[in-house]
């Protein structure tokens, strides 16, 4: 039985086709500007030429934990209802999301050099966001070990499950291991110390466009994925004839 | 599930590695720490309970594929799959063999690696404790592991980098709970929280544990 | 000009790796991409 027996994946091409342009288009253009008004915007008066940096880590940071949670949905919708797409989308996500936790990470790094006086502190945001990046890769690594891509789709969902509630359950325990040097959200509703506005808009806008971005090479790997899986099916159709 | 028990810890005991190996393991990793950090003793007694907790989980760590893969190398386990015995029951009662032949041994010989490393005193309790209530939990995230790669190959290394994530939090809170204890802090709050970890991945893990093991036997 | 100030380096360094990760991934996918698409190209047309 081959996927082409559904229709989704091939609706799931034209869509993805149409949209594509548009998400590519939009992701360029609002991660050149908002990294671009970004850098026009006046030092800080504590962080310097520094607080530029909030304009890449910041969002990458925020696609990092965003892409897990749609690993996790896709990995859901595949286990109750068996979209192929979807466990396909899920594959897809993986690596883009381990890229943009690396991004996070190693900004992170470069900030706290001159911030806190070292590249590297056990402190339990930097902490759970290395513990991410390990669940990334484990991810990553079962995608690619198991053959059969059926098994691989199950197995992976399962452990994007168990994962996400021992990466949650790690997130407080560091909490509880170490006080940390990070400051709180930087973004948060509630009044107080707060973001001054020259900083916020480049960012909404950044942040648009690393989604836009991570939108779109989700959406092209996924479109990749799909063509292999059709060639192979086409191959082994062939190979039975 | 007796059966399959005694089954189990007898098979175990006549290949003759599991326990062994494990202990041995954790012997060489307490000796050889000394000779990467020096030999006093104020600064072993202060990483002490990091160490014995880290080499307790490795040494756990090593025997894990062990829990499915030689039942499904003689196709053991696709009997044990078709069996009356849920899955789930029998993902456990393996867990469990694993844990009286790895982690147990484990508890009984860690405050005597403890005594090596310099353990300050009132920790020796919480270290027996803490690791009575921790390792359950790290053989039965290990049988999951176990459950998600058996019949692959190249499985060991996959099964390290899949289950080692799972083992931090378990890791930092009896790790925390030793310490507490080395400086006569309360070490109670980490152990409750220690507990409710082991208790939760006992009664839900199986489940995860069971689906991938139908998966690879499908 | 923009004004870096005495942390440039730093902030130059922070643009350029995540630059290099990010064009990285991005052609990593388009070439991925483009491979499969003539793959399966070809064995249509070969079909």
């Amino acid at each position: 039985m081959s996927i082409w027996e559904y229709a989704n994946p091939v609706k799931f091409m034209r869509i993805s086709g149409a949209i594509l342009p548009w998400v590519a288009a939009g992701a360029a253009v609002c991660c050149i500007g908002g990294v671009v008004w970004g850098f026009l915007t006046p030092l800080d008066y504590r962080q310097g030429a520094t607080v530029k940096i909030i304009f890449l880590h910041v969002p990458s940071a925020l696609m990092a934990i965003n892409g897990w949670l749609m690993m996790l949905v896709a990995s859901l919708i595949w286990l109750i209802r068996r979209h192929h797409v979807s466990a396909l989308v899920a594959k897809a996500a993986a690596p883009v999301g381990a890229v943009m936790t690396l991004i996070a990470l190693v900004t992170g790094a470069i900030w706290g050099q001159p911030m806190w006086g070292t590249w590297w502190e056990w402190d339990p945001r930097l902490t759970s966001f290395l513990i991410l990046f390990l669940f990334y890769l484990g991810y990553i690594a079962l995608w690619a070990s198991v053959e059969d891509a059926d098994s691989a789709a199950d197995l992976t969902s399962v452990l994007c499950l168990v994962g996400s509630v021992f990466a949650l359950l790690s997130r407080y325990a560091v909490n509880f291991w170490n006080q940390g040097l990070h400051q709180g959200a930087s973004l948060s509703v509630a009044p107080g110390e707060r973001m001054s506005s020259v900083y916020k808009y480049p960012l909404y806008v950044s942040m648009l466009g690393f989604f836009l971005l991570f939108l779109a090479l989700v959406l092209v790997r996924t479109r990749t994925e799909i063509r292999l899986r059709r060639l192979s099916a086409l191959l082994a159709r062939e190979n039975r004839a | 599930m007796k059966a399959l028990l005694i089954r189990d810890l007898r098979l175990a005991v006549r290949a003759g590695g599991g326990f062994g190996l494990a202990l041995a393991f954790f012997l060489i990793l307490c000796t050889l720490v000394p000779f990467g950090v020096g030999p006093e003793g104020g600064q072993l007694s202060r990483i002490a309970p990091g160490i014995l907790w880290v080499g307790a989980l490795l040494a756990c760590l090593l025997s894990l594929d062990r829990i499915f893969a030689l039942d499904h190398e003689d196709g053991s386990l696709d009997l044990l799959a078709t069996a009356p015995l849920p899955l789930e029951g029998a993902v456990a009662i393996k867990a469990l063999a694993h844990w009286l032949t790895t982690g147990l041994p484990l508890v009984i010989f860690a405050p005597v690696l403890g005594l090596m490393l310099h353990l300050p005193g009132p920790a020796f309790p919480w270290l027996v404790v803490s690791l009575i209530l921790g390792t359950p939990a790290l053989s039965m995230l290990g049988a999951f592991g176990a459950a998600m790669t058996v019949g692959l190959r190249r499985g060991g290394l996959l099964l390290s980098l899949l289950v080692l994530p799972l083992y931090i939090p378990t890791l930092i809170f009896g790790a925390e709970a030793v310490r507490r204890g080395a400086i006569a802090a309360d070490p109670a709050p980490p152990l409750v929280f220690l507990a409710a970890i082991t208790l939760a991945v006992l009664a839900l893990v199986p489940f995860a544990a069971a689906a991938a093991l139908r998966v690879n036997l499908r | 000009m923009i004004e870096l100030g005495k942390y440039a380096g730093t902030v130059l360094q922070a643009y350029g790796v995540s630059l290099v990760l990010l064009l990285g991934i991005v052609v990593q996918t388009i070439r991925a991409n483009a491979r499969a698409r003539a793959a399966l190209q070809e064995h249509e047309n070969r079909g």
